[in-house]
């Protein structure tokens, strides 16, 4: 259960998020639209303890997350990807997922010096890396360099890098950015499938068949602003939410076509 | 044997020097490698060469407790140091760390009741011995491949790489710099301490900033990549102003060259020499 | 008393702000850190110490030689050294560890060749009479360093403010991408900035030659300290900033020395520069210094 109470962000004299309230419960598929500048990605820099809220709470399954370190939050159980990719480049595909595994075989570095304990726990890591390349379709490319991936191999490898961490819960930051027809139902697919394994998720979106197809619940962000929450069906009827996209007296309701 | 003694009794402070100079290399691979450029070591060196020094001189400590003490404070004040100046980013981070060497500098220069001011620190007994050198080597070298083979090593590669997302991936990003900046202050201090007790005269202008650049050079000689780069930039720092003997006062000309070849050539040190050599592909500058 | 701190203070501060604004140009415009800067300036004092020397020129001439070579030196930088490392688009650690190299090669040479002792600008090239202003004694050396100063960093102000070029330049430093959509020769202007930041650097050498009367291999060090810690309290990338740091720093110097002594002298520029790394590290008017996501 996450719970964003009263989240308000202010840089300066200018207010980019305006006393944000949102449940986000468990095991669901949440997803957070808004035009351009609403302040969807500061949202998610404020969830993950990268910038701090100028007022307002967040709870974690019941844990404040006020003043935490982004690392201490990754910890606890919330891991994210980037509206622009930020992989590794020059490191190989796998090793890219085997930095993420902090959580598993906890062990100080004083016993990192000594081999035959380092090669047993690493093997863990390595396999267990595999299986979540595997998840996401990449388990082939594991050696290659990852900067050499197409553009929706890296964003996939983003998300394996993510769910390395164990998180329960999963923030996408426009995952089908740049992503083909066909990429996009392989993601749509992986994302019901991590659901089912018990994680919930919160994507930030602009694909509207993607966001539609996918969310049980719908929050839409405009100008800082929650203005509207509920299911797809009502956000895609919901007349404040056709005027952010697309203004007034509009006739282009092409977005929200099935 | 003759023939071990003549070669000891000509090269030794050659091989002592190397073996330093290799710590010294191991102290800023630590922090390159995590992405800092500091150039604080040889200020950090200077402090354990002062700490030691005087531990053996005025205190009579036996040797090995003078250098322990001896590197412990510079890791302390590295420990001190760290928090407010590492969370600043590159360039400021450089510079920060460049004031900090002139501070100590200037303060080993003004304190001349402590240290002997700008007269230095003579008579320090000599009891350095080659295998304190190559066993306090060998045991750094040691501890830090192991490091660099394992998830320690590769948190550090990705930090250098990208902060953030490193810290997103639940690793305490502050913690690992700190880390290895006080560790690599404690083994520059540790050379310093070494190096004191075999030149027997220390004085502050050693460890100002033609070492620090020394120092800077060996580790982007040997790159990033391993603590052997840093083995393989100590040495070649050190022995080849003594191969090309004419040199003398362009010592440091050779050092700034050097940097210079080195970050327009082979970016990655002197491993993508190799790589260059072999492949002849675009170095990737990680 | 202090009115003649304060003449000692505006010149020595006129000088250090012209250091400064050659150093900060580099960084706002090329987002480079050029730790060679303070061996540039060593060999312009050195170029207008020779200038006078063997081909016997007055003193005007020698120090306009001194820009000439400065800047031809700020010209081969940019080719040889910050343009290879810019098309590379090398991190910003390449071009301060090249400069770096730079320095010490430069500053190693020069020692090789001229010798490590303090050379002196023969005193006939001095205008050593003294003026009485208002009740302080300037000499004429001290004006004429003032008002050097304050010239070029008038001309320079003028010119990036009211030129179509000055105007480019600054297009550059805000965004390179986007001016060079608009047509603007990015690469042309950034070797210019090199030239003009070089031979800024060049004039404070001779200045500071003549205010010292000591030319030597090392001068450039201490200079480039002091440089830095001017900018980075004037904020690193802006012109006012390096303008105002350099005055402060200046002032701070001056009025340290009279009333505390001239022993932590140097310490002045590098406690301060501790000091707002520390507290505030984007000084007065910089840009955020710490990492952000």
């Amino acid at each position: 259960m996450l719970i964003l109470s009263s989240i308000t962000k202010a840089f300066g004299g200018l207010q980019v998020l305006q006393n944000i309230n949102l449940a986000i419960p468990e095991q669901r598929i949440f997803g957070l639209i808004g035009p351009n500048g609403a302040g969807k990605t500061t949202l998610f820099n404020i969830t993950t303890g990268l910038l701090a809220p100028t007022s307002g709470n967040i709870e974690f399954f019941g844990h404040s997350l006020t003043g935490l370190a982004p690392h201490q939050i990754v910890r606890l159980g919330i891991a994210r990807t980037f509206q622009n990719i930020r992989i590794f480049k020059d490191m190989s595909v796998i090793e890219n997922v085997m930095v993420a595994m902090v959580r598993q075989a906890r062990y100080s570095a004083l016993r990192v010096l000594v081999p035959p304990a380092l090669l047993g726990a690493q093997c863990v890591e390595r396999s267990e890396a595999r299986s979540l390349l595997a998840r996401v379709g990449l388990a082939a490319k594991a050696g290659i360099l990852a900067g050499s991936l197409s553009y929706g191999e890296q964003r996939r490898l983003e998300i394996a890098r993510a769910l390395a961490t164990r998180p329960k819960f999963l923030l996408l930051d426009e995952p089908t950015a740049g992503m083909n027809g066909t990429e996009k139902h392989q993601l749509m697919e992986d994302i019901l499938k991590m659901a089912e394994s018990g994680l919930s998720l919160l994507i930030i979106e602009h694909d509207m068949r993607f966001i539609m197809g996918i969310c049980q619940e719908i929050a839409v962000l405009n100008f800082g602003q929650l203005i509207a929450q509920g299911t797809p069906e009502a956000i895609r009827a919901n007349p404040e939410v056709v005027e952010a996209y697309l203004g007034n007296e509009s006739d282009g309701v092409i977005m929200f076509a099935k | 044997m003759e023939w071990l003694e003549t070669f000891w009794a000509t090269y030794s402070t050659l091989v002592l020097s190397v073996g330093t100079n290799v710590l010294l290399a191991l102290s800023i691979y630590l922090t390159l490698a995590c992405g800092l450029l500091t150039v604080a070591n040889a200020a950090f060196m200077g402090i354990g060469a002062y700490a030691a020094a005087l531990l053996s001189l005025h205190g009579s400590l036996p040797f090995y407790l003078s250098l322990t003490l001896g590197a412990l404070l510079p890791a302390m004040v590295a420990a001190m140091l760290g928090p407010p100046t590492l969370r600043l980013s590159g360039v400021y981070l450089a510079m920060a760390t460049l004031a900090f060497g002139e501070i100590v500098r200037i303060t080993l220069l003004n304190t001349e009741n402590l240290t002997g001011g700008a007269l230095g620190l003579n008579g320090i007994p000599q009891y350095t011995r080659w295998f304190d050198v190559f066993a306090i080597v060998v045991g750094a070298l040691y501890v830090l491949v192991r490091f660099a083979g394992s998830r320690i090593g590769r948190t550090m590669i990705a930090i250098r790489q990208d902060e953030v997302a490193t810290e997103l991936m639940g690793h305490n990003v502050r913690a690992y710099k700190l880390y290895a900046f006080t560790l690599g202050a404690g083994l520059a201090g540790l050379a310093g301490g070494l190096n004191a007790h075999f030149t027997f005269f220390i004085s502050p202008n050693e460890y100002g900033f033609d070492r620090g650049v020394e120092i800077l050079a060996m580790g982007v000689l040997g790159g990033t990549g391993s603590p052997w780069g840093a083995v393989i930039g100590g040495i070649l720092i050190t022995l080849l102003p003594e191969l090309l003997r004419s040199l003398g006062d362009y010592r440091p000309l050779l050092n700034g060259v050097i940097l210079i070849l080195i970050i327009l050539y082979s970016p990655n040190g002197i491993w993508d020499l190799k790589r260059l050599i072999r492949s002849r592909h675009p170095v990737p500058v990680s | 008393m202090l009115a003649q701190q304060l003449v000692n203070a505006i010149s020595l501060g006129g000088v250090y702000a012209l250091f400064a604004l050659g150093f900060t140009l580099i960084f706002g415009v090329l987002n480079v850190v050029n730790l060679a800067h303070g061996a540039i300036f060593m060999l312009g004092a050195y170029s207008a110490l020779q200038a006078v020397l063997l081909f016997k020129l007055p003193l005007t001439v020698a120090i306009l030689a001194a820009m000439i070579v400065t800047a031809a030196a700020g010209w081969l930088l940019d080719y040889f050294i910050f343009a290879p490392l810019r098309a590379r688009q090398a991190p910003h650690l390449a071009p301060m560890i090249a400069t770096i190299g730079l320095a010490i090669s430069l500053t190693s040479t020069i020692q090789g060749m001229f010798g490590a002792e303090n050379l002196r600008f023969p005193v006939h090239g001095l205008a050593a009479e003294t003026l009485q202003v208002g009740g302080v004694q300037i000499t004429a050396l001290e004006l004429q360093i003032i008002f050097l100063a304050f010239l070029l960093m008038t001309v320079l102000l003028w010119w990036l403010m009211h030129t179509r070029m000055g105007c480019a330049l600054r297009a550059v430093a805000e965004s390179r991408k986007a001016a060079a959509i608009l047509g603007i020769n990015v690469e042309g202007l950034f070797r210019l900035t090199s030239m003009i930041a070089a031979s800024l650097g060049g004039v404070a050498g001779v200045l500071i030659a003549l205010y010292t009367n000591a030319v030597f291999p090392q001068m450039g060090q201490p200079m480039l300290h002091k440089g830095i810690a001017v900018v980075i309290l004037g904020g690193m990338g802006d012109i006012r900033g390096a303008l105002l740091g350099g005055f402060f720093l200046g002032c701070a110097e001056v009025f340290s020395v009279a009333y505390i002594g001239s022993t932590m002298r140097d310490a002045v520029a590098f406690g301060l520069l501790f000091t707002i790394l520390l507290l505030r590290p984007e000084g007065l008017f910089g840009k955020a210094a710490q990492r952000r996501a």
